[in-house]
């Protein structure tokens, strides 16, 4: 049975500058004498941290425990010793940092013990915990946990799994290169997650300008029932989650939702391949194939420890003397790396070498003049322009109104645009600055809550004091006035009749004026027997903190004791 | 003539009751203009614009009382709101209210906390947790940086820190439109 194929409207046809790279077999890259291995690499919480600096670790042990059941795993891509777990600069386009765990090879390579098991004797339920365990996440780049995606959606079955191998973007190639190569990896991965789900069908989506990828895939998926290898026309973004889907089953998913809401899921060949290391040979995440290409002398693709320094990787490809910058992901989607000294991620599908002559310098932005270039070529059916537009004057609800979250920021657009306007620059700018705006506003909101709740608290513990303490009093009174009534009244009523006024109130107050004196005294005594301790035995810089933190305070206090006028 | 009169008469007070009916029935609760200022201000509740917390500033703001530009924590982008939502013309934050500060949360020297509790009565939103005499800590989500938990603490040892942006939180600059290669281009 040949599927017949649909269409996604728009994408461009750039030059693929595939064939360097895909010339030269998978290559292993030598092991780096320090790794340094992010915490968080995939979406979803924070995982923590199970190492410490001075540990010893084995290879695949398991370094980071996923927070919730929203993140993955992590572990140690060697075996060594953990020297630091520290904020390290990430390759991220922001150039921040976060929590990443250094190691020093020992170049022993020790694996942990290894376990090994059936898929077909599991049920889906441990399966996914095997693979959260390992670490296992969309390797396409998105880097979503893949545990996640197996869970079936809104229409409680997923029917058809989409296997993308249409790997469109330019230059990158190691889908390409792994299909040709570990094809029966692959086939092995795509039965185990085809268990998972229960899929009656699967279809592996190949660009077809990888002939040769399609008759490995073909080969080693020949005997199973169901599954089907089917050469996509050759577009960017045909590797894109959404558009794959649609040109595979004609189904369109709108933003918010998911693949498996609607029966269909989708999973690059990579992370099957992974799946299948992950229960086949009990194996967690640890490499990936990364593409070297661009201004480099010997493109290729190198299996890479997640962790391994890009400088280390660019020494192999050896990029030409007038590389001026290195770009993370393909051309269209990827970024320029701040640095080259940051570790490989399970994100980096390519480390790209780019020169003034191979990617030359955007000309200068012009004004917007309304062509329709980019409307004809955005796979996703919006109006970059007016996205454009609106993202430009900061118009963020008209962004939304316009479908800009449907946006998969692929480039199309700028690609196409005669005035030279980065597009996806004000359409993610736009984008974060939302999502921002949304967690702002979550934080407020609850801020406004709690305050409402704490104010309505205090109102009522005031309440609840004074009619505490005119029963007290009351109380007090009936003591003057005899021991017996006082018992005989164990909870006397505030309506009492005041029969003796001041002399019973006095000997009280002097016992409570005595009290609060002394509880003053404790506390001065505590200050000045604290106080020491506080300041003491410190560093200079600490010293230095605690002056500025004085004179700070010192300011609040001054103005705490000049009430602001009331404006009128 | 007269049948028309009275049809039109008898349409205009069948629609005069509906309007009373609806006007009862759909009646809003409290005051929207309040509701609407207090969810541009930050709700830090520091009490630095001289009321006791965001709403009643809010109020002050609808009733006329109090300047739209009193609230550092929103800093200019609040005041630019608040100009936008009431027609007024926007200004400068005033000086004797304070300066914007970038977001803060503040940190308990645990090993230094006596657990007076002083500072839990302090905090407007309850981001401290601690009882009597124990350690006490701040949940620093919830802490919204109003810097009102520092005076009242007899050790001195809540220190505010700025909140770093992190990959999570960081947000894509808006493009700078390179002026310089547009004019090399028309000179050339
Ligand atoms: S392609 Fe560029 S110039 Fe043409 S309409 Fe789109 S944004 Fe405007
Ligand atoms: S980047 Fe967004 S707007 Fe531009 S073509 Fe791609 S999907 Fe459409
Ligand atoms: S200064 Fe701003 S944040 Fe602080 S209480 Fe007043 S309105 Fe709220
Ligand atoms: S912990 Fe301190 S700074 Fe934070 S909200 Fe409470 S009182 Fe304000």
């Amino acid at each position: 049975m040949m599927a017949s194929l649909f269409s996604f409207k728009g994408g461009v046809k750039p030059a693929s500058h595939k064939d360097e790279s895909a010339q030269v077999p998978i290559t292993l890259a030598p092991l780096p004498s320090r790794l340094v291995v992010p915490l968080r690499q995939s979406a979803g919480g924070m995982p923590l941290p199970l190492v410490s600096a001075g540990q010893r670790v084995l290879k695949g042990e398991r370094i980071g425990a996923p927070e919730g059941n929203f993140s993955s795993a992590i572990h140690a891509p060697t075996s060594g010793l953990v020297v630091a777990v520290e904020p390290r600069m990430l390759p991220h386009p922001s150039g921040l940092s976060a929590l990443c765990v250094e190691i020093e090879a020992d170049g022993e390579e020790r694996w942990i013990d290894l376990v090994p098991v059936n898929y077909e004797t599991e049920t889906p339920d441990a399966l996914r915990d095997i693979l959260r365990d390992a670490g296992v996440v969309g390797l396409g780049g998105a880097t979503f946990p893949s545990h996640l995606k197996l869970k079936p959606g809104a229409s409680g079955r997923i029917e058809t799994l989409i296997i993308n191998g249409a790997e469109c973007e330019p230059w990158i190639t190691c889908d390409d290169r792994l299909m040709r190569e570990r094809s029966d990896e692959i086939a092995r991965g795509i039965a185990i997650l085809r268990h998972i789900v229960s899929a009656e069908r699967v279809l592996i989506g190949i660009e077809d300008n990888k002939p040769q990828a399609i008759a490995a895939v073909r080969a080693a998926t020949a005997g199973s029932e169901g599954v089907e290898v089917v050469p996509v026309p050759t577009r960017y973004p045909a590797g894109g989650e959404r558009q794959l889907i649609r040109v595979l089953t004609g189904i369109e998913i709108p933003y918010g939702r998911f693949g498996a809401d609607f029966g269909v899921q989708c999973f690059n060949v990579a992370t099957a391949c992974s799946v299948h290391r992950a229960i086949d040979l009990g194996q967690p995440l640890i490499s990936r194939i990364v593409t070297l290409a661009g201004n480099v002398e010997r493109p290729g693709n190198v299996e890479a420890l997640i962790g391994t320094p890009i400088d280390a990787l660019l020494k192999l490809a050896m990029p030409k003397a007038d590389t001026d910058r290195t770009i993370m992901g393909g051309p269209m989607m990827g970024f320029t790396l701040p640095r080259t000294d940051l570790p490989v991620t399970k994100a980096a599908n390519c480390i790209l070498a780019a020169s003034p002559a191979l990617f030359p310098p955007q000309g200068a932005e012009m004004p917007c003049i309304r062509c329709g270039a980019c409307t004809r070529a955005c796979p996703a059916e919006l109006q970059p322009h007016e996205l454009y537009w609106f993202s430009r004057a900061k118009n963020f609800g008209k962004t939304q109104e316009y479908g800009i979250f449907d946006c998969i920021e692929c480039g199309c657009c700028a690609y196409v645009c005669p005035s030279n306007i980065p597009l996806v620059d004000y359409y993610r700018f736009a984008k974060s600055s939302m999502r921002t705006l949304e967690r702002e506003k979550a934080v407020a909101d609850a801020a406004r809550q709690r305050f409402e709740f704490r104010t309505e608290r205090d109102e009522r513990d005031k309440a609840e004091k004074a009619a505490r303490l005119a029963a007290k009093t009351a109380a007090g009174r009936q003591a003057a006035e005899g021991p017996g009534a006082a018992k005989a009244t164990a909870a006397p009523t505030a309506t009492q009749a005041p029969s003796a006024e001041e002399k019973p109130l006095t000997p009280l107050d002097d016992r409570k004026k005595a009290l609060i004196a002394a509880a003053i005294q404790r506390i001065q005594s505590q200050k000045t027997g604290v106080q020491p301790k506080n300041t003491d035995n410190l560093s200079p810089e600490k010293q230095a903190e605690i002056r500025e933190i004085e004179a700070r305070r010192n300011k609040v206090r001054e103005l705490a004791k000049t009430p602001p006028e009331e404006p009128v | 003539m007269l049948s028309a009169l009275l049809v039109m008469a008898g349409i205009a007070v069948v629609l005069g009751a509906m309007l009373g009916f609806a006007s009862i029935r759909f009646k809003v609760k409290g005051d929207p203009l309040v509701d609407k200022i207090d969810a541009i201000l930050p709700q830090t509740q520091c009490g630095q614009c001289s009321y006791p917390g965001c709403k009643p500033y809010a109020q002050a703001i609808a009733k006329g009382e109090a300047e739209i530009n009193q609230c550092p924590p929103g800093g200019e982008e609040g005041i630019r709101k608040l100009a936008d939502l009431l027609g007024k013309e926007f200004k400068p934050l005033s000086a004797e209210h304070g300066v914007e500060k970038p977001k803060q949360v503040a940190i308990i020297d645990e090993a230094v906390c006596i657990g007076c509790t002083l500072c839990t009565q302090a905090c407007p939103v309850d981001a401290i947790v601690g009882a009597a005499k124990q350690m006490h800590t701040i949940v620093a989500p919830l802490c919204t940086g109003c810097e009102l938990c520092v005076p009242p603490c007899p050790v001195d040892c809540i220190a505010m820190v700025a909140v770093p942006e992190t990959v999570e939180t960081w947000k894509w600059r808006y493009p700078v439109i390179r002026l310089k290669e547009r004019k090399r281009e028309q000179a050339a």
